[in-house]
């Protein structure tokens, strides 16, 4: 179980880095997402993982599952929800505004140099 | 009665935010006079713990009286305190800044998004507890992310995208750093946890170091260190003026998240960790003061040099935080105080400047401003107490940091980046002056100005200009923080005793673990559980009042 979760827990972080490189609005939300299911996954799994035993302390019982990361990772879980519905407004907000999904910091001059380069090209291939 | 104002800096916005937020929408005269009333309370309280630590104790406030490793604990020491007076000054004077300029009617819910934020920030300072802290730099970043992007527009909303997206990916590390530590220590408060770190045997310290690792990277992306400072510049130079100004103090919640937990728990005397921190803290620091010098010299607009400016001016104090001896430690602390002064002052003026130029921030001549004096004096006084040139607290403190670091070996780069690197912003600042408040007086600026009017009024009656020049209001809170930084320099002496307490009790932490895991006999009892739970949490219900009363 613990060769899964691990393998599991690397996959969806190399996904979510890789698509969070790509600088497009779309593709950072959807790594942004993996990757914060990989970190709830790795907080959850650092209780160790158990099957079958009770959360809370109870007389009987020969073990416990660790309730404490069960707790973090679900408030990890409600900040990650909303904290990408903000991103995707800000993003969508960000698209409208600018008519790019590029996520990169550039100035008017820069974007000015990029359209004159763009108009350039449009014109010596008409 | 110590003991519930201890949580006031938090409650106190947390109340008067939603209020600000629903009841007075419509209403910005009530919503400005309602914080502004929530921010001089705060002060009040902020300076009321400040006297309630001068002395050296440790107040502890536990949440639902839980008993510590357990539940959550606020914890009071002096560098809290001290920062939670620093938050709510600068909280009231750039609120000041941007009722009087009318920033906060430029887009909605201004206010509330304020008060959230200096919750969020005081709740960082008082947090003793890990995971806390996490859920209060969210909330600290989701107020800063509306901040950022208030009053929109094209480049403010693409700076704030690669704000949110840096900050959300520094929240996955400092899960998976939190998940790290609580995987091999088994608690997450920090006082428990300093006392776990320091049991671990060296052999077995490589997952502590790789949870302490981690947790510099998520520290120092607020802090905006190198290799994670890109977004700074983009994003501070784009945000509204008076945020920007209040950001002089988020960067700070980063150097102190730094300073707490590299020293009680991460410490450089646990065999464990050793002097990891400083290794790694302190090229990082020296390589973005370079950055933010030659930034200050490379920037071709206002607002982006004013970034680079205060980028450099929190990795000085970085660097001498990563030497992690008292006195160092000291010196960071006044430098501290300096910085966040001299970045919101800096922030303030640009801001006036912007108002009041015809072709906004563009580093090139344009007509003369209606108050082009008064913002030439201002702006002239907050360059000089950034770049750290006499006779303001500027260059006290750069001298004292460098002062400090002069044992650590490394003396001769250190001095020498922070010296060159100072001496190309005072340039750098020196050039920005002289093209934005001489050059308008150039010979061609005034005949192209000239002609631009003849023509206009060739065209018909001219319309008369419109009025720029600031209020007195929108003048005083730059003014304040002048103010506050000529005191910062007259009172360094007796400010700089403080700081020594301070830091000293950052180097002793006994004190503080023993008020967080010891005298708990009030707290709630665990040892009986199970079925009986319920009548007990109600027996325990009456005794609460009494039980916090003797807390303290």
């Amino acid at each position: 179980m613990e060769l899964i979760v691990a393998i599991t827990i690397g996959v969806l972080t190399a996904a979510g880095i890789y698509l969070i490189l790509r600088l497009r609005a779309f593709p950072v939300i959807l790594g942004l997402t993996l990757f914060t299911y990989a970190t709830n996954l790795f907080v959850f799994a650092t209780g160790r993982l158990a099957v079958g035993l009770p959360p809370v302390l109870n007389d009987e019982a020969a073990g416990y599952s660790d309730p404490l990361p069960q707790a973090l990772v679900l408030t990890a879980i409600v900040i990650s929800f909303g904290m990408t519905a903000v991103l995707v407004l800000i993003s969508l907000g960000a698209y409208l505004e600018a008519g790019s999904d590029k996520v990169e910091y550039t100035t008017d001059d820069d974007d000015m140099m990029a359209k004159a380069e763009q108009d350039e090209k449009t014109e010596g291939a008409a | 009665m110590m003991a519930h104002w201890l949580i006031a800096p938090v409650v106190v916005p947390a109340l008067v935010a939603p209020m600000v937020a629903y009841v007075m929408r419509f209403d910005i005269v009530m919503q400005r006079a309602a914080s502004m009333a929530a921010s001089v309370v705060m002060i009040a309280i902020a300076i009321g713990l400040m006297v309630a630590t001068a002395d050296g104790t440790v107040h502890v406030y536990r949440l639902g009286d839980w008993p510590a490793p357990f539940g959550i604990v606020l914890v009071l020491d002096r560098l809290a305190a001290l920062l939670i007076l620093l938050t709510t000054l600068l909280g009231a004077v750039v609120l000041l800044h941007a009722s009087a300029t009318g920033w906060d009617r430029r887009g909605r819910h201004f206010h509330a998004l304020m008060l959230f934020q200096v919750m969020g920030i005081s709740g960082a300072f008082l947090t003793g507890d890990a995971f806390n802290l996490f859920v209060l730099f969210e909330i600290l970043l989701i107020a800063s992310y509306g901040l950022t992007i208030h009053a929109g527009g094209r480049e403010r909303l693409k700076g704030g995208l690669q704000y949110v997206i840096m900050n959300l990916v520094g929240s996955s590390l400092f899960l998976i750093a939190l998940g790290t530590l609580y995987a091999t220590t088994g608690t997450l408060n920090i006082a428990d946890l300093a006392v776990k770190v320091r049991e671990i045997p060296v052999g077995e310290a490589a997952l502590v170091r790789v949870a302490a690792m981690l947790l510099m990277i998520v520290f120092a992306v607020k802090a905006a260190l190198f290799p994670v400072q890109f977004w700074l510049p983009g994003t501070y130079a784009n945000a509204p003026a008076p945020v920007a100004a209040l950001f002089a103090i988020m960067t700070k919640v980063g150097a102190y998240a730094i300073l707490r937990m590299h020293t009680i728990v991460f410490g450089p005397d646990t065999d464990a960790i050793g002097s990891l921190s400083q290794d790694w803290l302190m090229p990082a620091a020296l390589i973005t003061i370079a950055i933010g010098g030659i930034g200050v010299m490379g920037a071709r607009n206002l607002m982006q040099m004013v970034s680079f400016a205060v980028l450099m001016s929190t990795a000085t104090l970085m660097l001498a935080i990563s030497a992690f001896t008292p006195y160092a430690i000291e010196a960071a602390l006044y430098y501290l105080v300096h910085s966040t002064f001299s970045a919101a002052l800096m922030f303030l003026v640009a801001d006036l400047v912007l108002s009041q130029r015809r072709n906004g921030g563009a580093l090139a001549a344009s007509p003369v401003m209606a108050q082009n004096g008064l913002l030439a004096a201002l702006f002239f006084g907050a360059a000089i107490a950034i770049a750290g040139m006499p006779p303001l607290s500027g260059f006290l403190g750069k001298l004292y940091v460098l002062d400090a670091l002069r044992d650590t070996g490394y003396s001769w780069l250190v001095w020498t980046v922070v010296l060159v690197s100072s001496l190309i912003t005072i340039v750098g600042l020196g050039r920005a002056g002289s093209t934005v408040f001489w050059k308008a007086n150039d010979a061609d600026v005034v005949a192209a100005e000239a002609r631009a009017r003849a023509e206009a009024e060739a065209n018909g009656p001219a319309e008369p200009l419109p009025d720029r020049s600031a209020s007195a209001l929108a003048i005083a809170p730059s003014m304040m923080l002048m103010a506050a930084l000529v005191a910062v320099t007259v009172f360094a002496g007796p400010l700089s005793r403080y700081m020594q307490a301070t830091s000293a009790q950052l180097f002793d932490p006994v004190d503080y673990i023993e008020a967080v895991l010891l005298n708990q006999d009030d707290t709630k009892d665990l040892s009986s559980h199970g079925d009986d739970y319920g009548e007990h949490g109600e027996d325990d219900g009456t005794e609460d009042g009494a039980a916090t009363e003797g807390d303290h």
